[in-house]
């Protein structure tokens, strides 16, 4: 594990160190730097260059929890955060479960999350090779345009410090490129992207992420819309990946405790087909999200939720776990220093079969390969369970690909969905998400076009 | 925050190696949250942002930095990074001298969040939490969240602009889960506006949040929603978003310029209904998308972007309008001083009609009834959208009748605008929303009168 700058950890250390008898006191430090490129027809666009930092600190007292942050490090402001905390406390309603994460001895797996040949890449060559990305885009296909190239890369180390005997710090760094595109053919225009992430540059692929670019913009040229009926569909990993991602808020102990989650009371029973398996797990060093330690500075740990469609458990906070009466999972998520540790799934993979996509398909007689979706986050409940969301994708009658189709949507409910599921693919693939993608068949689902 | 002779160093240090242009944005923002959930005020949250974004622009490319030190020399830095990329020309010494604009004061404020105790802001979390309560056993679960902020911003830059404003905001949310026999379902409400305290005074919130518990408590008897093309009615006041998606988007200047909008090359032209006359409005006074000025410190407007159905301009911020030759609308926006402007929308409205909106409905022999939409997204190259409905109810025969599950709608937006063959006189506003673009999020209002789309595609499971 690599850790932050010492500076960071002292500044954690001062303030914890000014708690009062009867309180609880926990400070989050961090700092970063980010660099953005953007390029367009071959020119910088714009490129961003900045620091930034920032101190959260959060206490307890009586049961009562108090917050308050500041962006910056500056150490008046640092002593008027820890006084804005304070005088929030009083605020709060007593809750006997509120405290802060305890050491509870779990062994933290390594991960190497800092790369030193990002650290060291130089300016001119970032803007490059961006550059290169947009002309390879470009000359993937004649009816391809490019609207937007980008690089970013981001590099953050944080230190966290807990009268409870918390004491951590890490950095991290990590890079992206990306490309939005266009593809005409006579007054019609669709629209792709392609990504590559990496450690550093030198892990990019970009030959595949222009390819995808184009073929995802040129894919859908022609699409109608198509009609109204039950179908079997095919999701790409892509999308399975953001199916898995609303899934997980019923998987969220918060969300139990709380009634917000359709997996209550369900644990032991089969909540999904024997085909499902579903991990969650940081410390899998394949995981784009994979990390050592979770948001309140406890290891991250792999734990299982679904095993053969049967509820395992649910991913838990210090505090969620003392509500539900059982331990921290490793799971609090931070998002800065500007937030406090509320629990998510960190890194969810689903156990993957042995047959590609193109076998999947070539099993179905009536149905739709769903490549992308729309409107996740406007037509999905993960509390009622409701499913509804725009699509796009490829017909597919009698095993066969077809017809590309576009503006419908695929609607069913995740409780039956997860029911529906008649096989899993082998073709994983570790996106840039909090879930692995996998191909994933699901029948039964309803269309609705024209 | 900054003195004026320290930007003008700023600005000559931005363009010691060249550059067409220089900006520096500062803001200093306070805040306060407060969130209740599960009967508990779990956490009441300060928070200060403080900063400067300073940019460089030379032809097509702009260097852009920010920093926390609004110290001279904590600017320099910042402007001198900005600088090294942008400009890589001759350059010399080119001084900036700035004259104040005269203030432009868009919304009016009573009481400031700093003159009102924590205590008072957290009470009102446990009134709606109560009177959410109180609708009933069905109700599982209520969470509220209260936030306010006082946002100050200054904005100057070496055409000699030197602007700046003051963004009070007071926000309230509430939000409901109600058991059945069949699950679980959930309601939703917000009460936001540009506007000091006062706003609390002025709008009864027990009664914002009785409404939400009411709309999860109707949606435990809902039933799967159709499937496939239906002519759709909204509610006024609820379906704002639908013109944000259908064609707001689509006509900042900024993806028009870059050929990523089907509305580009159509100013002059039939492009909605002629019932339609769609406007973005960042004066209009107290609501959420409303300021004084833009954030590069030009007067918000009221734009008519079409009129009578006919499209008659886009949005545009600085940077486009410069390089275009056209005049800026004061659209140029940003979340906060780590971010680049760019054309965004502030309050976009559709103007009033002339039918009764119970006109509309009787005379929609079978249709769906929309009185909440969630958010939504669009693809601007191809004008196709998908909102999300979270309250709806069947019409049949002229009458409304049953609750509807919640879907998702999907249209193409140049196909929709067309489509709109009803529109009431029953104009009002909807409620506060953030519009995310490139990563960032901005304040936005929308507003409609009741309205009728002839078919849109409805995405139930029902047959």
């Amino acid at each position: 594990m690599s850790t932050a700058s010492p500076e960071l950890q002292d500044i954690a250390d001062r303030v914890i160190a000014q708690a009062a008898s009867g309180e609880q006191v926990e400070a989050y430090v961090s700092r970063g730097t980010e660099t953005d490129i953007r390029v367009y027809e071959g020119e910088i666009e714009h490129f961003v260059s900045a620091q930034s930092e920032g101190i959260g600190i959060r206490v307890i007292r009586d049961g009562r929890t108090g917050f308050a942050y500041a962006g910056t490090l500056d150490p008046s402001a640092i002593a008027s955060v820890l006084e804005q905390a304070r005088d929030n406390v009083q605020f709060g309603t007593s809750d006997e479960w509120a405290g802060l994460a305890e050491a509870d001895g779990v062994a933290v797996v390594p991960q190497e999350l800092w790369s030193e040949a990002l650290a060291a890449y130089p300016t001119d060559r970032k803007i490059e090779l961006l550059k290169e990305f947009e002309r390879l885009t470009l000359a993937a296909d004649p009816r391809v345009r490019v609207d937007d190239a980008d690089y970013s890369d981001v590099s953050g180390e944080a230190a966290v410090a807990s009268t409870t005997g918390i004491r951590v710090s890490g950095r991290e760094n990590g890079c992206v490129v990306s490309v939005s595109t266009l593809a005409d053919d006579g007054d019609e225009t669709q629209t792709g992207f392609g990504f590559s992430v990496g450690r550093s540059p030198i892990e990019f692929d970009l030959a595949r992420a222009a390819r995808e670019a184009a073929d995802r913009a040129t894919r859908l040229l022609g699409a109608v819309k198509p009609p109204s009926k039950r179908v079997t569909v095919v999701l790409d990993p892509y999308v399975t990946a953001q199916f898995l991602g609303v899934i997980s808020s019923a998987l969220n102990g918060e969300n139990v405790s709380k009634g917000r989650s359709l997996f209550a009371n369900r644990v032991g029973e089969p909540v999904a087909s024997p085909l499902f398996t579903l991990v969650d797990d940081p410390t899998n060093v394949h995981a784009y999200t994979a990390t050592d330690i979770d948001g309140e500075g406890l290891a991250a740990r792999r734990n299982s939720l679904i095993e053969a469609g049967v509820l395992q458990g649910f991913v838990h906070s210090a505090y969620s776990a003392r509500r539900a009466g059982t331990e921290s999972t490793g799971n609090a998520v931070r998002g800065g220093f500007k937030g406090t540790p509320g629990v998510g799934c960190l890194a969810m993979q689903l156990q993957p079969g042995t047959r590609s996509q193109a076998e999947l398909v070539a099993d179905v007689d009536d149905g739709v390969l769903i490549q992308m979706v729309q409107g996740m986050h406007s037509g999905v409940n993960p509390i009622s369970g409701d499913f509804s969301t725009g699509a796009s994708g490829l017909l597919i009658a009698n095993g066969q690909l077809g017809a590309p189709v576009r503006e419908f949507t695929i609607a069913s409910t995740l409780q039956r969905m997860l029911q529906d599921i008649v096989e899993v693919g082998g073709d994983v693939d570790w996106l840039p998400m909090r879930a692995a993608g996998v191909s994933l068949v699901i029948r039964d689902v309803t269309m609705s076009g024209a | 925050m900054i003195e004026q002779d320290v930007l003008e160093r700023v600005l000559t240090t931005a363009l010691r190696k060249g550059g067409d242009f220089a900006e520096v944005y500062a803001e200093d923002k306070s805040s306060t949250s407060a969130g209740l959930d599960d009967g508990r005020v779990e956490q009441v949250t300060s928070g200060r942002d403080r900063g400067a974004g300073i940019r460089v622009v030379n032809g097509e490319t702009t260097g852009f930095a920010y920093t926390a030190d609004l110290s001279e020399s904590g600017l320099r830095a910042a402007a001198e990074a900005a600088s090294s990329v942008a400009a890589q020309g001759g350059g010399g010494t080119r001084t900036v001298a700035l004259t104040q604009s005269p203030a432009h004061v868009v919304n009016q404020v009573q009481i400031y969040p700093d003159a009102v105790g924590k205590a008072a802001k957290v009470a009102l979390l446990q009134r709606v939490n109560d009177a959410a309560r109180s609708m009933g056993g069905a109700i599982g679960q209520v969470s509220a969240g209260y936030g306010d902020s006082r946002k100050t911003i200054l904005v100057a830059n070496s055409d000699g602009l030197l602007a700046s404003d003051e963004q009070v905001r007071h926000l309230l949310r509430i939000s409901v889960v109600a058991n059945g026999d069949a699950g679980m379902q959930t309601g939703f409400e917000s009460l936001g506006h540009t506007v000091g305290f006062e706003m609390f005074d002025e709008h009864d919130v027990e009664e914002i949040a009785r409404t939400a518990a009411q709309q999860a408590i109707t949606k435990l008897r809902a039933r799967p929603a159709p499937s496939g093309a239906i002519p759709v009615v909204i509610k006024a006041g609820t379906g704002g978003v639908l013109f944000h998606e259908a064609c707001g988007h689509g006509l900042e200047a900024d993806l028009v310029s870059k050929g990523s909008s089907v509305y580009r090359g159509k100013i002059g032209e039939q492009v909605a209904s002629s019932l339609v006359t769609l406007v973005d409005d960042g004066t209009m006074a107290g609501e959420w998308g409303a300021i004084g000025i833009d954030d590069e410190g030009h007067r918000s407007q009221y734009n008519v972007l079409i009129q009578d159905g006919v499209l008659t301009d886009y949005m545009w911020d600085h940077l486009r309008a410069r390089k275009q030759g056209h005049v800026h609308t004061g659209n140029g926006r940003r979340q906060s001083y780590m971010h680049l402007p760019m054309v965004r929308m502030t309050n976009t409205y559709v103007l009033n009609g002339t039918e009764l909106p119970e006109d509309i409905i009787r005379n929609t022999p079978n249709g769906v009834y929309v009185t909440k939409l969630g958010g939504g997204s669009v693809n601007t190259a191809t004008g196709d959208f998908v909102f999300g409905m979270t309250e709806a109810y069947l019409i049949e025969n002229g009458e409304i009748t049953e609750p509807l599950r919640e879907g998702n709608l999907i249209g193409n937006g140049p196909q929709v605008l067309r489509d709109i063959d009803a529109l009431a006189n029953d104009f009002a506003m909807g409620h506060p929303g953030t519009c995310g673009k490139d990563g960032q999020g901005v304040p936005v209002g929308d507003g409609q009168p009741t309205l009728r789309v002839k078919s849109m595609t409805i995405g139930g499971t029902a047959a």
